[in-house]
C-alpha cells in the first residue's frame, strides 16, 4: 500500500487557488420506506451463474430499474464488477451514476431487478443501509462526510469494522489489534500528527482522506468512490490516484468521475452510463472511440453534415 | 486496572473530587445534621425547604435524561413529562391503596372509586399495594410505551423537530385520556391524600427527609450512569447520529438501535423521577401532563447547558429554585419571567449557565496567566 508523505507542494500545485467545491444537487432518493421495503430474496444462482459466466465476479447488478415521478433514473442496467477490479463509472448528468449507487448501499429502493453480491446468499434490495455496509459495501460521498465534532482518531474508531451492536458499545474496549488498525490507517492517509485534533479543523483534502481512511478500517469488499477529487489541488488529486490504484487489487473499487484525466490516470476498465443503462464498456481508449459514446458526449451529428 | 480507567474516561481527579463534595454535603452531611440537631438551630434547614430540595432532586433527574437525548443524541422530546407522570401515577396508585380504610368513605377501595359507586378495583390496579410492584411498574409502564413509541417514529425516520411535536401531541393525548373518569385513575383530581409509604407516615419530617436523601442519591446514580454512557462508545456513536447520520448507517450502525436504547433508558430514568415525585408533593394529577409542563423540563436543561449532564442538573435547581420565589412573591410574573430566561439563555449562553462558567474560568484563567 502506497504510504502518503506528508503535505508538501509539489512544484505544479496551484497554492494560491483554494480547491473549489462543487455543489451537491440535491438527487431524489426514494427512501426504502419501512412499509414498502421488499423483503430479501434468495439469489437466484442459475441466473447469477449467467450473469458471472466465467468471470471472477464480486457484484452483480441485475436488471435494475428505478423512477422517480416517471423519471427513469435507472433502466433495466445490468452490470458486473469483477473482484479486485477498479471501474470507473462515467456519463454525461443525469445518466444515474448516483443512483446506482444509491441503490447497491441500500439508500434507495428498485421499483425492479436485484443486487447480488457473491457468496451473500440473499439479494440486497431490501437490507438496510447499515446490514449492506457490514457485509463490506462501503461508500464515499462526494462532499467529505465526516463527524466534525469528533477527533481523527475516533472518527476512525467509528468507522472500524466490527461489532456493531449496541451492547458492544456500553461495555466493550478497543482492542490492541484495533488501536494498531487504526494507526496504521493513520499513517496511509498522513494524519498522524493530527490524530487528537477534530475533525473540523481538517482541510478540505484532509477530510477527504480521512474519510477515504475511513472506508479503510471498514475493511470492504467493494468500495464504492464517488467524485473523490472534486475540490482538490492537484498535488492531492495525485496522492488520491495513487491511493486508489493501491487499493484495487485487495478490493474491488468503483469511482465515479467527471475528470476525465483523472480517470485516464486510473482506469482499467470503464463503463459509460447514459439514460439509465450501459451505453459502452471497455479501455478509456476504446469506449472514447465508439461512436455512440461520442454521440452522447458531442450530441447527434446532423443529418445533413 | 478496568474500573480506573472507566473511572478516568469519565472525569478528571478534580471532576471526582468535585462530585464526591457535591455527594457529601447533600448525601450525608444534610440529612445528618437534619436528624441530629433541633428544628430552629441553624444547623437545622427547614422541613418545607427540605421537601422543596427533594423536589427539584426529581426535577434534575429527568433534567440531566432529558439532555442524554437532546444534548447528546439530538433528539429534543417535548413529552418526557409523558415518562414522569406515568412513573408518579404507578407511585400514586400504591400510596392510594395505602391509605386503606383511613379515607374520607372509611372504605377499602380508594374514595374517588366509591364517589364513582364502584364495587370493586378495576384490574390494572391489582398488585399495586405491594411497594416493589409499583416501583417496577414506574420503571417498565413509561420504558414500554417509550419503546413502542420510539420504535415506530424512529422506523418512519422521523426526526428533528417533527419529532418533538409528535411528543407534545403524545403528552396531550395522554392528558385528554387522564382527564376522564373512566380511564380509573381519579380523573380531574388525580390521586391524593396519601397517608403513608411503606409503612412510614408521610406527613412525619423524618419520612420527608428520607425520601429527600433517596432522590438525591438517585439524581447522583443517575448522573454517573449518563456520565459513563456519553463517555463510552455509545455516546460517540450517539454525536455521530446527531450530527451526521447517514454516515452512520454507511458506517454500518443502525441508528434506530442506538437511538431506541438511549430514549428508552431516559424514559426509565424520568419515570423513576416521577415516582420520587409524588410522595413528597402528596398528588398527583392530570396536569402534569400538560404540554407546557414537558417545555418548561427542556428549558431546564437549555438554561443549565444542553450537552454537559451537570448543567441540565444546574439548570433544573435554578429554574425551579426561581419559580418557588416567583409563585410566593409575585405568582402572575411567573410565566413572563421564565419566558425571558429562555429567550435570555438562547440569544447570549448558548451554552447555557455552563457554558459561561467555563467562559468565565477560561478568562480568569488567561488573565492569571498575562499577570505572571
Amino acid at each position: 500500500m502506497t504510504t502518503m508523505t506528508s503535505t508538501g507542494s509539489l512544484p505544479d500545485a496551484p497554492e494560491s487557488e483554494p480547491p473549489t467545491l462543487r455543489k451537491e444537487e440535491p438527487k431524489p432518493s426514494k427512501r426504502p420506506s419501512s412499509g414498502s421495503r421488499r423483503r430479501p430474496r434468495a439469489v437466484d444462482q442459475e441466473r447469477l451463474k449467467t450473469l458471472v459466466g466465467g468471470r471472477k465476479a464480486v457484484l452483480c447488478v441485475d436488471a435494475v430499474s428505478v423512477s422517480f415521478d416517471g423519471f427513469r433514473a435507472l433502466n433495466d442496467l445490468t452490470l458486473v464488477l469483477d473482484a479486485g477490479e477498479l471501474r470507473c463509472l462515467i456519463g454525461p448528468n443525469g445518466a444515474g451514476k448516483t443512483t446506482l449507487m444509491d441503490v447497491i448501499t441500500g439508500k434507495t429502493a428498485p421499483d425492479e431487478g436485484s443486487v447480488f453480491l457473491v457468496g451473500h446468499g440473499r439479494d440486497l434490495v431490501g437490507l438496510g443501509e447499515h446490514e449492506i455496509a457490514r457485509l463490506g459495501i462501503c461508500r464515499k460521498f462526494q462532499r467529505p462526510t465526516v463527524f466534525l465534532g469528533h477527533t481523527v482518531f475516533e472518527n476512525l474508531e467509528l468507522a472500524m469494522a466490527g461489532n456493531r451492536s449496541v451492547w458492544h458499545a456500553l461495555f466493550g474496549r478497543i482492542t490492541a489489534a484495533e488501536s494498531a488498525a487504526i494507526d496504521a490507517a493513520l499513517e496511509t492517509i498522513a494524519l498522524t500528527e493530527q490524530r487528537h485534533r477534530r475533525a473540523g479543523e481538517l482541510s478540505h483534502g484532509q477530510k477527504q482522506w480521512l474519510e477515504i481512511g475511513m472506508l479503510l478500517v471498514q475493511n470492504p469488499r467493494v468500495l464504492l468512490v464517488d467524485e473523490p477529487v472534486a475540490g482538490m489541488t492537484h498535488a492531492e488529486t495525485e496522492r488520491t490516484a495513487e491511493l486508489l490504484v493501491s487499493l484495487a487489487g485487495e478490493r474491488t473499487v468503483v469511482v465515479v468521475e467527471h475528470d476525465m484525466d483523472f480517470v485516464r490516470k486510473i482506469a482499467k476498465k470503464v463503463t459509460v452510463l447514459h439514460e439509465g443503462s450501459v451505453l459502452a464498456e471497455g479501455s478509456l481508449d476504446e469506449v472514447q472511440a465508439d461512436p455512440k459514446v461520442v454521440e452522447v458526449y458531442l450530441g447527434a451529428p446532423h443529418a445533413d453534415g | 486496572m478496568r474500573l480506573k480507567e472507566i473511572l478516568g474516561r469519565m472525569h478528571s481527579r478534580r471532576g471526582w473530587a468535585v462530585f464526591g463534595g457535591a455527594a457529601l454535603v447533600f448525601l450525608v452531611l444534610l440529612p445528618l445534621s437534619n436528624s441530629l440537631m433541633t428544628p430552629g438551630s441553624a444547623l437545622h434547614l427547614p422541613d418545607h425547604l427540605v421537601s422543596l430540595l427533594g423536589k427539584f432532586c426529581c426535577f434534575a433527574i429527568t433534567a440531566v435524561a432529558l439532555d442524554l437525548i437532546w444534548g447528546f443524541a439530538g433528539i429534543l422530546s417535548l413529552g418526557h413529562g409523558v415518562f414522569f407522570a406515568l412513573g408518579g401515577y404507578a407511585m400514586g396508585m400504591y400510596l392510594m391503596l395505602g391509605i386503606r380504610g383511613q379515607g374520607v368513605y372509611r372504605s377499602n377501595l380508594p374514595d374517588f372509586m366509591v364517589f364513582l359507586d364502584w364495587k370493586e378495583l378495576p384490574w390494572f390496579w391489582h398488585g399495586f399495594d405491594n411497594f416493589f410492584f409499583a416501583l417496577l411498574a414506574a420503571l417498565w409502564v413509561p420504558g414500554l410505551l417509550a419503546y413502542a413509541f420510539g420504535y415506530f417514529a424512529f422506523r418512519s425516520r422521523i426526526r428533528g423537530v417533527y419529532f418533538s411535536i409528535i411528543t407534545q401531541a403524545l403528552t396531550y393525548a395522554l392528558m385528554l385520556l387522564f382527564f376522564r373518569n373512566d380511564t380509573g385513575l381519579g380523573g380531574n383530581n388525580g390521586l391524593t391524600d396519601f397517608k403513608q409509604i411503606y409503612g412510614y407516615p408521610l406527613r412525619l419530617p423524618s419520612t420527608q427527609l428520607a425520601l429527600y436523601a433517596i432522590s438525591a442519591g438517585v439524581l447522583l446514580t443517575t448522573y454517573v450512569l449518563c456520565r459513563y454512557i456519553v463517555t463510552a462508545k455509545v455516546g460517540r456513536v450517539l454525536r455521530a447520529v446527531r450530527d451526521e447520520e447517514n454516515r452512520v448507517m454507511f458506517c454500518g450502525y443502525d441508528p434506530r438501535a442506538y437511538k431506541l436504547f438511549v430514549w428508552t433508558f431516559s424514559a426509565v430514568l424520568c419515570g423513576l423521577a416521577g415516582a420520587l415525585y409524588v410522595p413528597q408533593v402528596g398528588i398527583i394529577n392530570p396536569s402534569e401532563l400538560q404540554p407546557s409542563n414537558s417545555i418548561e423540563m427542556a428549558i431546564w436543561t437549555a438554561v443549565g447547558g444542553r450537552g454537559t449532564l451537570v448543567g441540565a442538573a444546574l439548570g433544573a435547581f435554578i429554574v425551579n429554585g426561581t419559580k418557588s420565589w416567583f409563585t410566593g412573591a409575585l405568582p402572575e410574573a411567573w410565566l413572563y419571567v421564565l419566558g425571558a430566561m429562555f429567550i435570555l439563555v438562547t440569544l447570549f449562553l448558548p451554552q447555557g449557565v455552563i457554558g459561561l462558567g467555563t467562559r468565565l474560568m477560561a478568562q480568569a484563567k488567561s488573565r492569571r496567566a498575562g499577570a505572571t
